[in-house]
Parts: C-alpha cells; sequence; structure tokens
C-alpha cells in the first residue's frame, strides 16, 4: 500500500482535532509543587531528581492529534512517551497542563471529568494495546477479546457477534478456544489488537505494542495494522522507540527527547529537516526508500546544465530535454545519434510524488534515468548521483 | 539488684485481670456463642456419621476414579478402609469436620484481610508482626484464656486452630494479590473497570493459585492442631492420641498417629490434584 497518499486521504477527509497536549507537565510523586516550581526555573530532570527524588515524566507536551491520524510518539526509554500516552485515558496523573478528548461534540478532561464520564470514556471512547499483551491468562482468546464489551453491559448474543467479528479481522477465528499461554507472540498481540478493537472506540492507544516482538512478525503486524486503519479510520497514537517503524505507521510524528516534545511533523519533515543532533543522529539510522517522495532528491530542471537549447539529462548516453515550456510537455532527444532514436521507456516519467523506493525500482528496471512531472509540468531528473546522494543521507540538512 | 528484682512488674496480673473482666462481663455472650459452635460441629459430624462408612469410602473412591486419579483412589480407598478396621472412623469424622469448620473461618476472615492488606501497605505493616506473633506464640498461652472464656469443649480448640491457621491464607492472599502483573491492572482500568470490577475480574482471579494454595496450608495447619485441641476438649483424633499419651500406651498412640498422618496425606494430594485441574 501507499502509505503516504494514504495519510493525504485522510487529511483531506478530516480536519477535527480529537486529542489535545496543552503544554503537559507530568511529575511522579504525591506532591508535586516544589518539582513543578523547580521545572519552571529551568532545571533538568536530574537535577529535579536529586532536590525532591521525583520524577519528571514530561514537560510542557503540546500536541494536537486529528481524526483519523497515526501520532507516533518517538523516543529513547525514559524520554516520557509512554508517560504522555497514558494521560489521554487517565493511567498517569497529569500534575499540570490539560489533555481533553473529543467525547460526544465537547473537548473533555479526562482528569476533571466526573467518575461517570471517566467511565464512558474507557469503556466506549479510548481502548489500549500493551507492549506486554496483558492478556488475561486464565480467558481464553474469546472472552479475552470480550473483556471489553462486558464492562459495556452489551447483551450476549451482541458480544458475540462481535468478538467474532474482531477476531475474524485478526485472523485468529480458529484460534479462539486457546489460552493466550498457547499462542506465538505475534498472535498474542493480534488477541490484544482485537480486545482493543472490540469495543468500537474511535481511539486506539498503543504502547509500543510490537516492541516484543520478532521483527519478521513486527513487520507484519506493522502492514496489517496499516491495512486495518485504512479500513477503521481511528485515531490512534502509538508509542515506539524505532524511528523506521515510526516512519512506516506515523502519519505524523512527535520526537520526544528528556521528557520534552522536541519535534513534531510529517514523516519526510522529520527525515528531510531534523530539528537538531539528536533528531539527525536518529534519522542517519534510518532506511529512507519508504520515506521520501523523488521530489525531494531530484535535481531541479533548473539546475540542469543547457547547451544548445537543449537540457543536460546524461552527457554519456547522449540524452537531452527540449526546453520547458508552457503547455508543451518536452521530449527527450538523442542529438549525437544519426538515424532514429533508441527505444526509450516511457514509464520513466513519473510523478513528483512517487516513494524512493517505487523510483529506484523504474530506474532499475528500465536502466535510464527519471523524469518528475508534476501537474503536466517537468519539475526535475533522478540520476544515480541523486539516489546515492539520497541513500547516504547527504540530503539531510 | 535485689530490690530490682523484688519488685516485680505486675505483667501476668494485668493481663489476668482483663480477662477475669471480659469473662465476668461477656459470660452470657460467650456461652451462648460456645454453644452454638458446638451445637452446628456436632450436627454436622452426625449427619456424616449418619451415612454407614462403607458408601462414603465408596462414593470418594468412585469420584476420584471419575477425575482419572487412580492412584488416590487406591491409596484413599486403603487408607479410609484400614481407619474404619482400626475402630477410629468416628474420630476421624470429627476430626475432618473441625478442620472443615476451622478453615471456613479461617477463608471467610483471612482472604478479605490479605485483600484489605494488599490494597493498603499500612495495614500489611500493621498486620505482619501480629501474623508473625499469632504463628510464634506458644499455643498453650492463649489456650488458658479461651478455655476461661469459652469453657471445655470444642470451641478453645477451634479458636486456637483458627489463630493458628489463618495467617496462610492472610499472607498467601496478600502475596497473590500485590503479585498481580501491572500490566493487567492497567488492562482492566483501561477498559473502565471499577475498584470493584478490578477486583473481581483481574485481581482475584490472577491471584488465585496463590489463594488456593493458602487454603490448602490453612486446612494443613488445621489438622496439625488436633492434639491440641483434644486436650481442652474437642472431640475428634486428637483424643485418643491424648488418652495414649495419659496412659502410656503405645500401640493406642501409634494407630491414632496414623490415622491423622493419613488422613493428612489424603486430603492434601485431593486438594491439590483438583488445584492442578484448574490450572491447566
Amino acid at each position: 500500500m501507499n502509505t503516504q497518499s494514504l495519510h493525504e486521504q485522510i487529511d483531506e477527509r478530516t480536519n477535527s482535532t480529537m486529542i489535545e497536549f496543552k503544554q503537559v507537565d507530568v511529575v511522579f510523586g504525591s506532591k508535586v509543587d516544589k518539582s513543578l516550581q523547580l521545572l519552571d526555573q529551568g532545571m533538568s530532570r536530574d537535577e529535579i531528581r536529586k532536590q525532591t527524588g521525583q520524577v519528571v515524566g514530561v514537560k510542557q507536551a503540546n500536541l494536537k492529534i486529528k481524526k483519523g491520524e497515526i501520532c507516533v510518539l518517538m523516543g529513547l526509554s525514559g524520554s516520557g512517551k509512554s508517560s504522555l500516552l497514558r494521560c489521554v485515558n487517565g493511567l498517569n496523573q497529569v500534575s499540570r497542563g490539560s489533555v481533553s478528548i473529543r467525547h460526544g461534540g465537547e473537548m473533555v478532561e479526562f482528569s476533571k471529568a466526573t467518575a461517570d464520564v471517566q467511565r464512558e470514556l474507557r469503556t466506549r471512547r479510548i481502548s489500549m494495546v500493551f507492549q506486554k499483551f496483558a492478556l488475561m491468562p486464565w480467558l481464553t482468546v474469546k472472552e479475552n477479546v470480550a473483556f471489553g464489551l462486558q464492562l459495556q453491559n452489551l447483551p450476549v448474543a451482541e458480544r458475540d457477534r462481535r468478538v467474532e467479528e474482531k477476531l475474524e479481522l485478526v485472523g485468529l477465528a480458529e484460534w479462539k478456544d486457546l489460552k493466550p499461554g498457547e499462542l506465538s507472540g505475534g498472535m498474542q498481540q493480534r488477541v490484544g489488537l482485537a480486545r482493543a478493537l472490540a469495543t468500537d472506540s474511535d481511539i486506539l492507544l498503543m504502547d509500543e505494542p510490537f516492541s516484543a516482538l520478532d521483527p519478521l512478525i513486527r513487520q507484519q503486524l506493522q502492514e496489517e495494522l496499516l491495512d486495518l486503519q485504512a479500513e477503521l479510520g481511528k485515531t490512534i497514537i502509538f508509542v515506539s522507540h524505532d524511528l523506521d517503524e515510526a516512519l512506516k505507521l506515523g502519519s505524523r510524528i512527535a520526537i520526544m527527547k528528556d521528557g520534552e516534545i522536541i519535534q513534531h511533523g510529517r514523516p519526510e519533515e522529520i527525515v528531510l529537516h531534523p530539528a537538531d543532533e539528536y533528531v539527525r543522529n536518529f534519522v542517519a539510522h534510518t532506511n529512507p526508500l519508504n520515506v521520501l517522495q523523488s521530489s525531494s532528491l531530484m535535481t531541479p530542471v533548473s539546475e540542469l546544465k543547457e547547451h544548445e537549447g537543449l537540457l543536460c539529462i546524461d552527457e554519456d548516453k547522449d540524452l537531452w530535454l527540449t526546453p520547458v515550456r508552457n503547455g508543451v510537455l518536452p521530449h527527450i532527444v538523442q542529438k549525437r545519434k544519426q538515424g532514429p532514436s533508441e527505444a526509450i521507456p516511457a514509464n520513466i516519467w513519473i510523478p513528483a510524488k512517487t516513494t524512493m523506493r517505487e523510483a529506484m525500482e523504474t530506474r532499475y528496471a528500465s536502466g535510464y534515468p527519471l523524469i518528475l512531472t508534476e501537474d503536466d509540468e517537468v519539475v526535475g531528473i533522478i540520476r544515480d548521483q541523486d539516489f546515492y546522494h539520497a541513500l547516504l543521507g547527504k540530503h539531510i540538512a | 539488684m535485689d530490690a530490682f528484682i523484688e519488685h516485680k512488674l505486675p505483667l501476668g496480673q494485668y493481663v489476668e485481670q482483663i480477662i477475669d473482666w471480659i469473662t465476668y462481663q461477656g459470660a452470657d455472650v460467650f456461652d451462648a456463642f460456645a454453644y452454638v459452635l458446638e451445637m452446628i460441629i456436632l450436627k454436622l459430624s452426625e449427619i456424616i456419621l449418619w451415612f454407614p462408612p462403607i458408601s462414603l469410602i465408596l462414593a470418594l473412591t468412585l469420584y476420584l476414579l471419575i477425575k482419572k486419579r487412580i492412584g488416590l483412589a487406591v491409596f484413599s480407598c486403603l487408607a479410609l478402609a484400614l481407619i474404619l478396621n482400626l475402630g477410629y472412623w468416628q474420630e476421624t469424622v470429627e476430626t475432618l469436620v473441625l478442620v472443615m469448620f476451622s478453615t471456613c473461618v479461617c477463608i471467610l476472615i483471612g482472604i478479605p484481610v490479605g485483600i484489605a492488606a494488599a490494597h493498603r501497605p499500612w495495614l500489611y505493616t500493621v498486620l505482619r508482626p501480629l501474623l508473625d506473633l499469632m504463628q510464634t506464640i506458644p499455643t498453650f498461652v492463649y489456650l488458658i484464656p479461651t478455655l476461661t472464656l469459652f469453657g471445655l469443649g470444642v470451641v478453645p480448640g477451634l479458636i486456637s486452630t483458627v489463630i493458628f491457621a489463618i495467617a496462610a491464607p492472610i499472607r498467601l492472599t496478600y502475596l497473590g494479590i500485590s503479585e498481580v502483573p501491572k500490566d493487567l491492572i492497567e488492562a482492566g482500568k483501561s477498559f473502565g473497570c471499577s475498584h470493584r470490577q478490578l477486583l473481581f475480574k483481574i485481581e482475584l482471579p490472577s491471584a488465585m493459585p496463590s489463594i488456593m494454595a493458602g487454603v490448602t496450608q490453612c486446612i494443613m495447619l488445621s489438622l496439625s492442631m488436633v492434639v491440641i485441641a483434644a486436650l481442652v476438649g474437642a472431640d475428634g483424633l486428637g483424643k485418643p492420641v491424648v488418652q495414649a499419651l495419659n496412659t502410656v500406651d503405645v500401640a493406642k498412640g501409634f494407630e491414632a498417629g496414623l490415622a491423622i498422618v493419613l488422613l493428612a496425606i489424603m486430603m492434601d494430594r485431593v486438594l491439590k490434584s483438583s488445584q492442578l485441574q484448574k490450572g491447566a
């Protein structure tokens, strides 16, 4: 699936904010006033821990998550990503600031809601998937999936119907009578996912759900999650310590370090314009193939050499582009060659939004440089050196 | 130094006065309490003794055979037949009833206390030395006041048994509940469990193996108290042991002791096998 275009569709379809973090501080402990004061004075986490013995989980986090978005909170362990996630359904207390969730027509703050509304939010609005699965070992797969539905007091028939439906969705229908302990890790997490989906809540909190799995299974589940998301359109906050995972899944990524969000943006923005050295280090070790658009690595038309009214694509191969003029799509000519030109495959004309992986495949299959078009105009070309440039991470500012 | 020793602190007298006062004030209540308990235990024994022994032995053997516990079935059948043959059937039943009754009391008090302690750290800090005390203080020490309160009979024996055995279910319930994985608690909360639902849907099922181990231990500890219960007048297998002790009767002592051991092994195995099946 082409994730990039999927994310754009989502953006066009929806525009409403589902979850909003406003200047959220999380300090673990019972009396946190002193720590908050020290935080305001600009003290670091370590200094505060030495003075008050309390751990600052998150400081001054601002984030808006739109409907249908997968927002990945990315950072190393201890960066506060899980702490921030857990504020949404009240597993962590927000020490200061607010986290509001769209509930019905209005934005509700979990910590300030009445007990009934909190329960309503947890049973119907938000559900969660855990890193270590957190399945009840004494219940069967089916009973585990039904767990959230039991708390909704659904009639038994309706409950069974929904359980069957979700088990079908994650491909576990034939395992429903086994205990979780009898399943592999990947299957257990599918049960966890089915349990979270069963309540039909719009918000899904996923706390490093695939970290405990083998790489192959992890990739498979990532694909499945994207497929499910295309079908269901949930609002997902996904916590991960793996930038490749974040780039693959996220429609937006918030990178966290020492409790702060240091960069928030689209995957491509993060890769092309890392906010600081920390992010740049992360980005340097990722695979750009799935993230970058062809336009990010092309040589723009304006930078092409001109010779006798023609733009040079490849001098050795004698490939030239006729000048770019409004209304007329240029074409490729070979000016040194006598007689008919060689047959140049048509598929080297690609849209500027093609992912780098697809572009490379086209280059590999055709053996020719690629011509990028946008709105019926040539915007640039990609030659081998452009690919090498991007693969070596030299496009990073 | 002599002066120091001469002026002995009247600790023992104080306690005696308190107990005397309680005995005097609450005599009617304690008597009524003792009477009711004694009637319940007596009637239960009578009901079981109404059945012909053979029918009960066969019923148990059959039950174990259906559960596919063939070795245990053969052992139980032979052990009970031996007890019947030696003439200790009635005492065995009386002991069984006493043990079951005290275990029920221990469970009814111990499990809620264990749960409360697991939820409130301060309670456990208070409780722990108390539990240690209850298990280490020599039984005879609290047997004396219970005797004065309730008089001779099954009740002081029952109370001593409960004091001695209740620590096991409290401790193991506490352990089970406090060791429920944090993940599971969070999962429960995140799906909207109330405190009550959290207890019944997550904590108790998760702690069940530990709680059941506590119950088994409780039964075994109760059984180990039969001789002491007999000293203050409770019926059961302890009685022939005490009689044998008083008359230096080796033969009787051996027979009654063997019956206690056989009963203990049997109960332990039957309980453990039923737990194993639940766990699988």
